[in-house]
């Protein structure tokens, strides 16, 4: 929970909101990136990476930076715990509904 | 095993090593009068056992471990009163996994959903928020647990579900920050440090200017690190060079993510829903001044220290740790890990009987995960 993971921002999806739907190591997630959004139109965060922290957008980064903390958080096996409880937020989620 | 063939540059590995090498032998530091320096974070802590650089490093350079992992300092009663709340017929209490297996005096949040609790383990406080948004009628509570990085994220959620209108969502604020329990450290008599590697994520978020106090009023260097091997070791080699040196200064070694001033809109949102608690209770080391963060009034109907009337402060039970368990002397650096009686023997990472065998991120699990056997064959 400490240590943010790279994901890659693929859409909008509640501009009011600040949500973004972002690809986590394969996993689609929405996430809030009120903490990375400047005077520039959202749209122009498509595409672009980011650290996100249990949800929260956090630090931008390129693509480089995302590949090697991406690597460092799999030896230390942090990538695959955090994969693993977006995973299951999901589906506690889907059952609730 | 050579762990140095991990490392994405070994050549480069290489010399950094030779230079710490050459540092701790101009200062004439062995191992039976070493350098003594603290990383802060718990996620560093996790990443120096993992690459062993406790054993790449010269025998006169030893790290001790610092108090920033989140689920190794929360006390007990902390895990007691989430237990309460969660046992509310009408609570749906969420936390993130990691505070699940902490021990509190009676049970654990395990143990109490087992006993029936409904307990949800959720990866980001904004599934708290649209499980809120789903079940109207019930109590949705959210366990708001960890320093400056996962702050932020508690703060923006009690302003979207006030914009939303929510009113069955609250948050279980114990949030705590990095500088003041570092200030505590200093001030012990029997401090023993020379010098800090500092948190990298945390760091991030509030910048690098709250750990002024460390190099100006005590004179001791600091650099922030981040988490590939090679940073850490960069950042140890920046801190003998400052002692080399005389100097005492806060430098940045992560600055690729860690801007000077940090994030701007996250310290906006904590300083607008939060502020500091005259003192908190730190599992192994006390109670500590302006440690921790309260929701401020103007935010009460998120907070779930006024709706449940419960919360630090409130009864003050102050609770001793489990019979036989040292987490307070290791934390504060008095014994290693291994020299707990319990360690791997009453407390181990599948049953832990102290709160620094639970989180990947705690002295003792590190130890027991990557140092067990050869301590053992020493032994």
């Amino acid at each position: 929970m400490c240590l943010g993971i790279p994901g890659k921002i693929i859409e909008i999806s509640d501009a009011s909101r600040k949500l973004a739907t972002v690809d986590i190591s394969g996993v689609k997630r929405e996430v809030n990136i009120a903490c990375i959004v400047g005077d520039e139109p959202l749209e122009n965060l498509i595409g672009t990476w980011s650290l996100i922290h249990v949800g929260f957008a956090m630090s931008r980064i390129d693509e480089k930076e995302a590949a090697l903390t991406l690597d460092v958080l799999r030896q230390l096996g942090e990538a695959q715990e955090e994969i693993e409880a977006m995973r299951a937020s999901a589906a506690m989620l889907e059952e609730t509904s | 095993m050579n762990y140095a063939d991990e490392f994405r540059d070994p050549v480069k590995a290489k010399g950094v090593l030779g230079a710490i090498t050459r540092i701790v032998d101009e200062l004439d530091a062995t191992k039976e009068k070493p350098i003594y320096i603290m990383e802060i974070c718990g996620g560093h802590t996790h990443a120096i056992f993992r690459y062993g650089l406790d054993k790449l490093t010269p025998p006169g350079l030893e790290f001790i471990h610092g108090p920033g992992c989140p689920v190794c300092v929360l006390p007990m009663s902390r895990v007691d009163e989430c237990v309460e709340i969660a046992e509310n017929p009408n609570v749906i209490f969420t936390t993130f996994g990691d505070a699940m297996r902490v021990p509190g005096t009676k049970k654990s949040l395990m143990q109490a959903k087992a006993d029936g609790a409904d307990i949800r383990m959720v990866y980001s406080p904004l599934d708290a928020l649209e499980l809120a948004r789903r079940n109207p009628d019930r109590e949705v509570v959210f366990f708001g647990l960890g320093f400056e990085t996962t702050t932020p994220s508690t703060a923006l959620s009690i302003l979207q579900a006030e914009s939303d209108g929510l009113t069955n969502f609250t948050i279980f604020c114990n949030h705590i920050m990095v500088p003041p329990p570092i200030k505590a450290l200093l001030d012990d008599p029997h401090m023993i440090l020379d010098g800090f590697v500092g948190p990298g994520h945390v760091s991030m978020v509030i910048g690098i200017r709250p750990y002024d106090f460390i190099a100006r009023d005590y004179g001791k260097p600091i650099v922030v690190a981040g988490f590939e091997p090679l940073d850490l070791l960069q950042s140890v080699l920046m801190v003998l060079e400052q002692i080399r040196d005389g100097r005492a200064e806060v430098e940045n070694q992560y600055s690729r993510i860690v801007p000077d001033d940090g994030n701007p809109v996250s310290i906006a949102a904590c300083e607008k829903v939060y502020e500091p608690r005259p003192t908190f209770e730190w599992r192994g080391l006390g109670e500590i001044d302006a440690s921790g963060l309260r929701i401020r009034d103007r935010y009460k109907a998120f907070d779930a220290e006024i709706k449940f009337d419960i919360g630090y402060g409130r009864n003050n039970v102050f609770t001793a740790e489990q019979e036989g368990c040292a987490c307070g002397d290791v934390m504060t650096g008095r014994i290693k890990p291994h020299a707990c009686p319990q360690f791997g023997k009453g407390c181990t990472p599948e049953m832990p009987l102290g709160a620094l065998m639970v989180s990947s991120e705690g002295a003792c699990a590190a130890y027991y995960q990557y140092g067990g056997l050869e301590l053992e064959s020493v032994e």
